[in-house]
């Protein structure tokens, strides 16, 4: 318990790394993984063959292994020094690869929820005389939004529990913190894990509360 | 391509997607190149590196990381399918001592971190677990969690009229939960299961926090002696995406075999009306 309040300084830190990966790769991960959902329904044949192969390759690989690649992949390709926000280069390293990672997830969820908005919405849509783009941005994704929340939900909590693995290559969030301490401390293990990991089933919590309160927003008599 | 969202495409439209599909490859493989063309300047696709991965010592060590790695796998997935099962059962039970405590474990170890339990099962239990046994039971306790949810579900979507009729001809409640719905409830969310098994493969990967042999440990100890990351990294990469998207294959194809079962109507498991989880292995954990 002692080795927790002493160390609060170091934990509240590693925390607010935790906080800060979730949610700028929480972010980047929407963004690309709505961008390539697009490509995967477009009447575009090679488009739909990247979004394909990318969900592939990026949703079968370990986490760890995107994260390694990717801290050798940026300075190689020449971004050597993209610290943002006073946090390391190598947080935005980790972060790139969560988004990367995430992103594929992102994507087969937005597909599904574009693919459950019943099929006379869209032909409505196109019989008023909308074009794709349109019947898409006005019509389709308004709704596919809100069946894509829940399983969002599940993204979002899988993305603030893979940031740990960033502990991996060094980014010195929650759980390098705890094997820091483990290593330190070997007499409190015990504490130390149950303090960590209470953290991590708070960010859960309320994370799911935010998202199940945007979900009720958000619900329409349909 | 979603029915969604076109109608079937006139001649015009065919021309055009036909020519948006030509700009967007040659785009996409203008990218490709370029990344790749920057990565052999920068000397990642030396020859000598080929020559040092060809060394019979190397491919030894992938191949002991990939046993190491597929050894874990099954060891965790038998250990989590049994967890899982006796979780799923005692939050079932109708008696609030086994149900209670069964809905805590398993959100708490739903919620946290993969890698936390990992070592916090090396560390904690040093003196009585190996390296091996802490990344098995670390991932036991996660994945055993998640599919006593899905077993959970499973039980729940066995029709009404099995346990009825079980209990009708006089079986206990515990007969009836174990010779006629967890088999049943397996049966059905087969495809679930396995689609799980990616995701323990995937996470042992996680092993190298408490350095155990796996895949990805020797990845990097080849990495670091013939200091060049990208192409080992990417083999190891490699090797995980094809085992793990022939799995998800073999999932999906179990997914509609059952379903197809299920319309028959001749076994009436009632699979057709059973939502499985559309988005395979979840959520990305």
């Amino acid at each position: 318990m002692d080795t927790l309040v002493e160390n609060r300084a170091e934990i509240w830190e590693g925390f607010r790394l935790t906080l800060w990966m979730l949610l700028v790769s929480g972010i980047l991960a929407t963004v690309l993984g709505t961008v390539l959902a697009s490509f995967r329904v477009s009447p575009v044949g090679s488009l739909r063959a990247i979004g394909t192969s990318y969900v592939n390759v990026f949703r079968n690989t370990p986490l760890v292994i995107i994260l390694v690649l990717s801290a050798a992949f940026w300075p190689t390709v020449g971004l050597n020094s993209i610290g943002v926000l006073g946090y390391s280069t190598f947080v935005t390293f980790a972060v790139l690869g969560l988004s990367v990672y995430t992103a594929a997830f992102v994507c087969e969820a937005v597909r599904s929820g574009i693919n459950s908005v019943a099929t006379g919405q869209a032909e409505a849509a196109r019989s008023v005389g909308m074009t794709f783009t349109q019947s898409l941005r006005l019509v389709i994704l308004p709704q596919a939004l809100r069946a894509v929340i829940p399983p969002l939900t599940s993204i979002y909590i899988a993305l603030a529990k893979n940031t740990s693995v960033a502990a991996i290559v060094g980014v010195p969030e929650a759980a390098y913190v705890m094997r820091r301490l483990s290593n330190k401390f070997t007499s409190d293990v015990y504490a130390i894990f149950l303090g960590i990991a209470l953290g991590y089933v708070i960010i859960v919590l309320v994370l799911s509360g935010l998202l199940q309160l945007a979900e009720r927003r958000l619900a329409v008599a349909r | 391509m979603s029915a969604v969202l076109f109608d079937v495409p006139g001649p015009q439209a065919q021309r055009r997607a036909r020519i948006g599909a030509a700009v967007a490859a040659v785009l996409a493989t203008v990218l490709v190149g370029l990344v790749l063309w920057k990565l052999a300047a920068e000397g990642e696709f030396e020859s000598e590196l080929w020559e040092d991965l060809r060394q019979p010592n190397i491919a030894r060590a992938i191949g002991q990381g990939l046993t190491s790695t597929l050894s874990a796998a099954a060891s965790a997935i038998v250990l989590s399918v049994v967890f899982g099962a006796v979780l799923a059962v005692a939050r079932l039970s109708d008696h609030r001592v086994f149900r209670i405590p069964a809905a805590v474990v398993i959100e708490f170890f739903r919620a946290v971190p993969l890698l936390l339990l990992i070592m916090f099962v090396f560390f904690g239990f040093s003196n009585l677990f190996s390296d091996y046994w802490s990344l098995v039971l670390a991932l036991m306790l996660y994945n055993g969690s998640v599919l006593a949810e899905v077993f959970r579900a499973g039980v729940n979507a066995v029709p009404r009229g099995q346990s009825e009729a079980a209990s009708a001809i006089g079986m206990r409640k515990s007969q009836v939960m174990s010779s006629v719905l967890l088999p049943q409830a397996v049966t059905i969310m087969l495809p679930a299961i396995i689609s799980q098994c990616v995701v323990v493969l995937k996470d042992t990967a996680l092993g190298v926090i408490i350095a155990y042999g796996d895949l990805v440990f020797q990845a990097n100890l080849i990495a670091e002696s013939v200091n060049h990351t990208i192409v080992p990294l990417a083999l190891a990469a490699l090797i995980f995406i094809v085992i793990n998207y022939s799995l998800s294959r073999l999932a999906t194809w179990l997914e509609r075999r059952f379903a197809e079962r299920g319309r028959g109507g001749a076994g009436g498991t009632g699979t057709a009306d059973l939502q499985l989880d559309p988005v395979r292995g979840g959520a990305g954990d």
